[in-house]
């Protein structure tokens, strides 16, 4: 059993307050993506449990048991690092056995567990070799093998696969979920590739200046963004956002077009996902400045009264530049933000 | 027309430049490589042979110069001396200088900076003015014309260098190498002992052999500090004032070719010193 429990970490540094107030639980087994842009405070994080950093204020709980006073060693994780960190004087071999030879394991049971995990990672006929002679790739492979090699209760990986070129990261993506699933350790994933975090995660925590802006699962997080940022962080192309004036008891006027949304007399924001939009007989009215057909599916680029708007259209449809399109949005998928709190409204 | 001008104007220039390069390059090669090729025509000659004019391309291989050196009194002990003392340079400026350079390349500190520049500075001092103070402090404290003593005078000269190299080398390791250590089960100790230490052993042995050329070489603070436990370099500045020319170039041929030998075996870890890659 391998709960962590984050409560009420904060960290500094100097005058720069890199992480506000964080609490998370992340259940046993669970698959936790941190998502954020760069210096958003994921990687600190993840350091923080990893006991790389300290955490200025707050705890940390493994298992029931508090482990931010400890070294790293004595936590029982293992870190998957971006650059690899593959020691390169010593031998694949050796790189997974580390951590084992450390723990004064005898030598069959090491031989043993590396190998085991060499196989699970397809790098056994690699192990004679030096981290010099290996690809991107099968270092990657030897950093996850030496991870698991030491039967962690919790794994904790920072953008293991940032490095690595687009089809290979595919690759390793779902071969990386399904060695973690079969192990049975909790993991922390910290990634800014959103494909990355909604392909693996069983939750995704989104991280933007430090707080968690929402913590949910990968589907939750796209259709149900908790905030303005999630909404416009994840989804490519992201959420289309437009003012909306309130006309009294639920209706709203959006591009020029009635709409109905919930009861505020405030100004709101409407958003729709670009995928969510049909073209229709009534709704609203798009002119069209970019048209990019992507093969499955065409991404017209349009303006709405001045604001920018994005529409992913059947292949089929043929749309010029200049066209006035009518685009009726999905009405469940609509959602309405407060252009003040940034907040979603129910 | 402009394209064809500019196409005959440019392998011109190019020419030039590389006329200007090639010209430096064999300048300071001469620089430095004539005297040493005299310096070996003249220890490897006969007496008569050094005194005499145009000299020959090929040394005689005429040993008398070095045999003599080798026979001559208080020799053996100068060149003892200088290994005992260039070795504990060696052994002190690494022991002290490394974790400096670790701590340089690894902690962020107050006054880092500082710390550095002032490491400089100590080779901006010049020694003369350092002299009379320490004789008198080594005469008070009984450090003076002992190995030990004249080691620590040395061992602070070669002391920036070692905190030079060796903060080159520990910043080339990735700090990850050892994150990844500690999570897999190392303390700090163990982290250093089983990763980082293997990997920068051939660094701190070449920084160890600079210091160690450096020690060979002094001359002057040698000369001050010890009496009857003269070093090599200051033995043979005391004698050789008084002896024919053909012992001073051997003299100074036993000095230099160690030291060049020393030198030319760590020369990329010199540039590391400076930032230039070497790897």
């Amino acid at each position: 059993m391998a709960e962590i429990q984050i409560k009420n970490v904060a960290k500094t540094f100097g005058a720069y307050q890199a992480l506000h107030d964080i609490n998370l639980t992340i259940q046993d087994q669970e698959f936790m993506v941190l998502l954020g842009a760069s210096g958003c405070g994921k990687t600190t994080l993840l350091r923080i449990v990893a006991g790389l950093e300290t955490a200025t204020t707050g705890e940390v709980w493994i298992g029931g048991r508090r482990i931010d006073h400890l070294p790293p060693k004595d936590r029982g994780i293992a870190m998957v690092f971006q650059n690899y960190a593959v020691f390169p004087h010593l031998t694949v071999f050796e790189n997974i056995g580390f951590g084992l030879r450390m723990q004064k394991l005898p030598n069959d049971e090491v031989k043993r567990r590396v190998e085991r995990t060499a196989e699970l990672m397809h790098i056994e006929q690699l192990l004679k070799r030096y981290s010099g002679e290996l690809s991107g790739g099968q270092r990657q492979r030897v950093a996850v093998a030496r991870a698991l090699a030491m039967e962690p209760d919790v794994i904790l990986m920072d953008e293991p696969l940032s490095n690595l070129d687009a089809l290979l990261r595919m690759e390793m993506r779902a071969e990386l979920k399904g060695v973690l699933a079969e192990s049975n350790t909790t993991a922390i994933y910290v990634t800014h590739d959103q494909v990355e975090a909604m392909s693996m995660a069983d939750r995704i925590s989104v991280m933007h200046q430090g707080k968690i802006v929402q913590a949910a699962s990968p589907i939750e997080v796209y259709r149900n963004p908790a905030a303005e940022f999630v909404a416009g962080f994840i989804g490519n192309p992201p959420m289309n956002f437009l003012p909306a004036t309130p006309s009294g008891n639920g209706k709203w006027t959006v591009g020029g077009q009635d709409m109905n949304g919930p009861v505020s007399s405030e100004t709101l924001k409407f958003a729709i996902r670009p995928e969510d939009l049909r073209p229709s007989e009534t709704g609203l009215k798009a002119t069209a400045k970019v048209v990019e057909p992507l093969g499955a599916h065409l991404l017209v680029t349009c303006d709405v009264e001045g604001a920018l708007f994005r529409a992913v259209l059947d292949s089929d449809m043929t749309v010029k530049p200049g066209d006035v399109l009518t685009l009726a949005p999905q009405t469940d998928r609509v959602r309405w933000f407060n252009p003040e709190t940034t907040l979603a409204v129910a | 027309m402009t394209s064809v001008t500019t196409d005959v104007a440019a392998p011109d220039a190019r020419k030039a430049g590389k006329f200007v390069y090639v010209t430096a390059v064999v300048l300071l090669c001469a620089w430095v490589l004539v005297p040493i090729y005299f310096l070996l025509i003249n220890t490897l000659s006969s007496p008569d042979t050094v005194n005499s004019f145009p000299k020959p391309f090929w040394p005689e291989f005429d040993l008398g110069s070095l045999t003599f050196f080798a026979g001559f009194a208080g020799m053996l002990t100068a060149l003892k001396n200088s290994i005992l003392v260039a070795g504990m340079t060696m052994i002190m400026s690494i022991v002290i200088g490394a974790p400096a350079g670790y701590a340089l390349s690894r902690f962020d500190f107050r006054g880092k900076e500082l710390f550095r520049l002032l490491i400089l500075l100590t080779r901006a001092f010049p020694l003369p003015l350092l002299a009379l103070p320490l004789a008198v402090m080594f005469i008070q404290t009984g450090l003076d014309d002992t190995v030990f003593g004249l080691a620590l005078v040395h061992t602070t000269l070669a002391i920036p260098f070692a905190v030079l190299i060796t903060f080159s080398l520990f910043s080339g390791i990735p700090i990850e190498l050892e994150e990844a250590a500690w999570t897999l089960g190392c303390t700090r100790l163990t982290a250093f002992t089983k990763v980082v230490l293997p990997l920068i052993l051939p660094g701190i042995t070449a920084s160890a052999i600079f210091a160690f050329v450096i020690s060979w070489n002094e001359v002057f603070a040698a000369a001050v500090l010890t009496i009857e436990n003269r070093t090599l370099t200051a033995f043979l500045l005391q004698n050789l004032d008084t002896s024919p020319l053909h012992l001073k170039f051997a003299g100074g041929f036993i000095l230099v070719v160690p030291a060049l030998i020393f030198i030319f075996a760590v020369r990329k870890y010199l540039f590391a010193m400076w930032g230039i890659a070497n790897r």
